[in-house]
């Protein structure tokens, strides 16, 4: 017999006693229609905590960024290229990763040497990079939290991984949702997904959470707004 | 109303004075009491160690003593939740076991009308303010099955309040276990006798007189605790507080 | 699981020793109460904590009455995305799959995330025996791994050191394992954490396998989930070619959907976090993004054996936040080491025994290493009542019973070691059958009352070392009703 087979069986027989239900059927699954098994689950947890305006949301978001070490700025779409201009310029990167599909607008100002990111390239190339500029797939203000689906603005997961800044340019309020709830739904699973709260840290030292481990240990959040 | 006072078994043996206070509280307050005496003991001792089967002739005993009793009232909050949480577990456990209902339509009845001291006069006689006096220094030490078991929440210290004389001061680290446990308290003695330490260095940084709960069995090991680390405190059971009155002798 | 813990001498025993280990004592009270708080505040920020939790346990709850069910869909989803899965019986089984997998790609090294399920399974060791090379990457396996030590905590493994242990740990053994520490490296948590980012930066750019657990496997999707805050497990699952996932059956989640859930109560519930630095989510591989060849191992050793017993089957809930061992003082006083075993605190002593039965005298001791005080319950976000399971496996112990083992029924005897107890408790019994054998009982005791030891001999010291023995009243309530009240009550 398999493993497989062996797992399967053994699990049939730990249920075999209908889970002390009294024989009632067993509870309908996700694949038995949605609302079926919504109603075994019981989701009477909220959607969202709290009201608020879309501009109170983005608010929401750069408070929450800020409180978990993240550098919050706030742009136009007019204004951006001189800002990441400005931010790669004060880290003094002499180069800057940039994934395929990312404006080409926002790094017009900027001096680095752009480099592109490739299938090819190795882990110590990548490491040899000071910056990294992207975009996201949407930010959770409840949490802080921009998430990144490997989207054309946003490149390998490696690249928002090896460098040691990274800037995140959020489109607001359109890309902020208020919730986790809210940006599982926005959220397509087969895409490799990276979710980002603040820069890399760490409780493993006596449980106090210090920031700046593995991953970039500074992270700079645009929130640019069309005005 | 009829009310069954349900004393507990250490109590009985080892405390009759908290049995005397609940006694004195509830008559003053205008209630019937009355100690059924084939009472004996809920079976938390025995179920919590493993001996289910040895609980359920005594928790048998225990709803067919108390079953007539429009309320049972016991002042403590472990063998409260004794009743209140586990016997329902234990009929539970006979049906999944093919025992049928038996067990469990014989317990039922008990459960809803068994009621921790203090719950008993804040939510069913509805007082906070009993008319005690007692000039004291206290602190207040919520024991475990009491405040998570059953909820007891504010409800104690409420009383407390309202104590003439008393001044209440608050315990660090109340909601911490004091370290008593049942068998665990023998079962894992070090570990047990390191919590009760701690929860009595906790009580002596108040500079309290006194150290006030509702078990009289968490009292034991803490005020063992106490004296053999010759702190001065002393345990008291918070039904001796609640019915001390200016008149004395009562 | 692991041979490591193998001849664990009793919970008592070994947490004698903790108990007296003073720098034990205070590195533990410091950071468990440090998070404690913090957790509070976490949670108390959630307005519908109480519903996620519902919600939490629910979905657990389902998916493992079906969990063959959602296994199969899991096994489809994940083939469908490219990923390769492979079933392991138990821990033997799942070392020999991934040592082979390991092999297969020509590599005598591989850099591992943080992972429960392959240290339950001791894997470090069986890749060690193979002449593989595993290189823990998460700051305090790493402690652990470089001071020679084992675990002591779910979320911190190196809990029980402090921060000049860890400096001098680093200085000592960073050298024989790659890039040494940096010279004058202080006791400063930032500068640890420095040293460590440099220390694996050379591993994790050359690696090319990776070793990762999983918080959860979505079912619907084929999605895996791994929850951190270093960076760590990004580059275990982003940088190698061959990703070798191994995980427990339990951690399967039905729909995409529930991670609503857990992403809320995980991180508030075990780094008292809004929300951990970084979560990644992958589905089988991606043409061009991180490992070419993703293979899963799904892992039994006594999940199924667990799974058959109706009360201890909620301990499969558990989600592995640790908020239980944080808030438990039987934990913090005894440390992670003495309940013997990768899951410490009171989840290990609901858990070890049911993954490995009770037959070693540290498991048959777990169950007995808590007050009941419910603390762990009220803390759990998926609402895993330990007390309930430690009472249930306390009553398997005393008095046996049938159990599954491997697959099998088997019916355990009556511990030996208990058969003083269960006299006594039968005894007891029997006496409170009888109020009249209580009354004689209480009378003989206030009769003799002057005659009273202060200690007691025997077993009994075990409560006079350390605490007065009460004094018995000259008069029990009983007969001080009946001579008051003029005993009309005496009714049944």
């Amino acid at each position: 017999m398999s493993s497989r087979d062996l797992i399967l069986g053994r699990v049939r027989r730990a249920l075999a006693d209908g889970s002390g239900e009294d024989g009632a059927p067993p509870e309908p699954g996700p694949e038995d229609g949605d609302s079926s098994y919504e109603q075994a689950v019981g989701r009477s947890y909220l959607r969202e905590h709290g009201a608020r305006s879309p501009a109170e949301t983005v608010d929401l978001l750069a408070e929450n960024l800020a409180d978990y070490r993240a550098i919050v700025h706030r742009a136009t779409e007019e204004e951006l290229p001189d800002l990441v201009a400005r931010l790669l310029d004060r880290r003094g990167s002499r180069q800057v990763l940039v994934p395929p599909g990312l404006p080409s607008v926002w790094l017009s100002a900027a001096d680095p040497a752009p480099v592109d990111d490739l299938a090819g390239s190795t882990p110590g190339e990548l490491d040899a990079v000071g910056s990294v500029v992207t975009g996201c797939a949407v930010a959770i203000a409840e949490t802080g939290t921009i998430v990144l689906d490997g989207g054309p603005d946003q490149g390998r997961r490696r690249i928002t991984l090896v460098p040691d800044h990274h800037i995140c340019v959020v489109r607001v309020p359109g890309q902020v949702v208020a919730s986790v709830p809210q940006a599982l739904g926005r959220l397509d699973p087969t895409r490799p997904l990276t979710w980002i709260s603040g820069p890399s840290a760490t409780s493993d030292i006596e449980l106090d959470r210090v920031e700046g481990v593995h991953g970039p240990r500074t992270l700079e959040v645009v929130l640019v707004s069309a005005d | 109303m009829r009310v069954a006072l349900f004393l507990t078994c250490v109590n009985d043996t080892l405390y009759p004075d908290t049995g005397r206070a609940v006694v004195d509280l509830l008559t003053r307050l205008g209630v019937e009491v009355d100690f059924p005496m084939g009472q004996t003991c809920c079976g938390q001792a025995h179920y919590n160690t493993g001996y289910r089967h040895e609980a359920e002739p005594l928790a048998r005993r225990f709803a067919e003593v108390f079953g007539e009793y429009e309320a049972i009232v016991t002042p403590s909050g472990s063998c409260g939740a004794m009743v209140r949480e586990l016997y329902p577990r234990m009929g539970e456990r006979a049906r999944a076991e093919g025992r049928g209902d038996a067990l469990a339509r014989t317990l039922a009845p008990v459960v809803p009308r068994t009621y921790e001291l203090t719950e008993f006069l804040v939510d069913v006689l509805g007082v906070t303010d009993v008319g005690a006096y007692y000039p004291h220094t206290v602190t207040y030490h919520p024991t475990c099955h009491g405040l998570r078991g059953l909820g007891l929440g504010d409800r104690p210290r409420r009383l407390l309040q309202a104590v003439k004389g008393l001044e209440l001061r608050e315990l660090p680290g109340a909601e911490e276990c004091c370290g008593f446990g049942g068998t665990f308290a023998l079962k894992n003695a070090d570990v047990s006798a390191a919590m009760g330490a701690d929860k009595v260095r906790n009580a002596e940084s108040t500079g309290a007189e006194v150290l006030c709960a509702g078990d009289n069995s968490c009292l034991m090991h803490i005020g063992g605790t106490m004296g053999r680390l010759r702190t001065g405190m002393r345990p008291v059971h918070i039904a001796e507080i609640l019915a001390s009155t200016e008149e004395p002798g009562a | 699981m692991s041979g490591t813990f193998v001849g664990m001498p009793a919970f008592p025993k070994a947490a004698h020793e903790a108990v007296n280990n003073t720098t034990l004592r205070g590195n533990l009270r410091h950071a468990t109460h440090t998070i404690r708080t913090k957790r509070a505040k976490a949670v108390a920020e959630v307005s519908d904590w109480a519903e996620l939790r519902d919600a939490g346990k629910r979905i657990k709850d389902h998916t493992l009455r079906h969990l063959d069910r959602y296994l199969v869909q899991l096994e489809e989803s994940v083939t469908a995305a490219g990923g390769v899965v492979h079933w392991a019986a138990d821990a033997e089984e799942a070392n020999r799959i991934v040592t082979e997998l390991v092999r297969a790609t020509g590599e005598s090294e591989v850099v591992k995330v943080k992972s429960m399920a392959t240290q339950e399974i001791g894997l470090n060791e069986a890749l060690e025996a193979a002449g593989i090379r595993a290189y823990e990457t998460d700051l305090a396996e790493l402690i652990v791994q470089l001071g020679e030590d084992r675990p002591s905590h779910i979320l911190v493994p190196a809990i029980h050191r402090n921060r000049g242990e860890i400096r001098d740990i680093f200085v000592r053994e960073m050298g024989a394992w790659g890039r040494a520490a940096p010279e004058g490296l202080t006791d400063t948590p930032a500068e640890l954490a420095e040293a460590a980012r440099l220390h694996l930066r050379e591993k994790f750019l050359r690696a090319k396998v990776g070793i990762s657990g999983a918080n959860f496997m979505v079912a619907e999707t084929g999605t895996l989930v791994v929850v951190e805050s270093e960076g760590n497990g990004r580059m275990c699952l982003t940088l190698p070619e061959t990703l070798i996932s191994v995980v427990g059956i339990e951690k399967v989640v039905p729909a995409w959907r529930d991670l609503e859930v857990f992403l809320q109560t995980l991180p508030r519930s075990s780094t008292a976090e809004r929300m951990n630095p970084y979560t990644s989510m992958w589905t089988g591989t991606t043409d061009g993004d991180g490992p070419r060849a993703l293979h899963l191992v799904l892992l039994d050793n006594g999940r199924t054996d667990t799974l058959a017993d109706e009360v201890g089957r909620q301990a499969l809930r558990c989600i592995r936040c640790s908020a239980c061992l944080n808030v438990c003082p039987v934990y913090e006083r005894a440390g992670g080491h003495a309940y013997g075993s990768v899951y410490p605190g009171p989840i290990g002593a609901i858990l070890s025994p049911q993954l490995r039965g009770t037959a070693s005298e540290i498991d048959a001791s777990l169950p007995y290493a808590s007050s009941l005080c419910g603390a762990c319950y009220e803390v759990c976000p998926v609402a895993i009542d330990i007390p309930e399971v430690l009472v249930h496996l306390r009553e398997r112990i005393a008095q046996g019973g049938p159990v599954t083992r491997e697959g099998n029924t088997v019916v355990l005897r009556p511990a030996r070691g208990h058969a003083a107890e269960r006299a006594a408790m039968r005894a007891a019994r029997w006496a409170l059958g009888r109020p009249g054998a209580l009354r004689a009982g209480q009378r003989l005791a206030s009769r003799t009352r002057r005659f009273h030891p202060r200690t007691l001999p025997g077993p009994g010291r075990a409560w006079s070392g350390s605490r007065e023995l009460p004094a018995v009243p000259a008069e029990s309530f009983r007969d001080w009703w009946q001579r008051t009240r003029g005993g009309k009550d005496v009714t049944k």
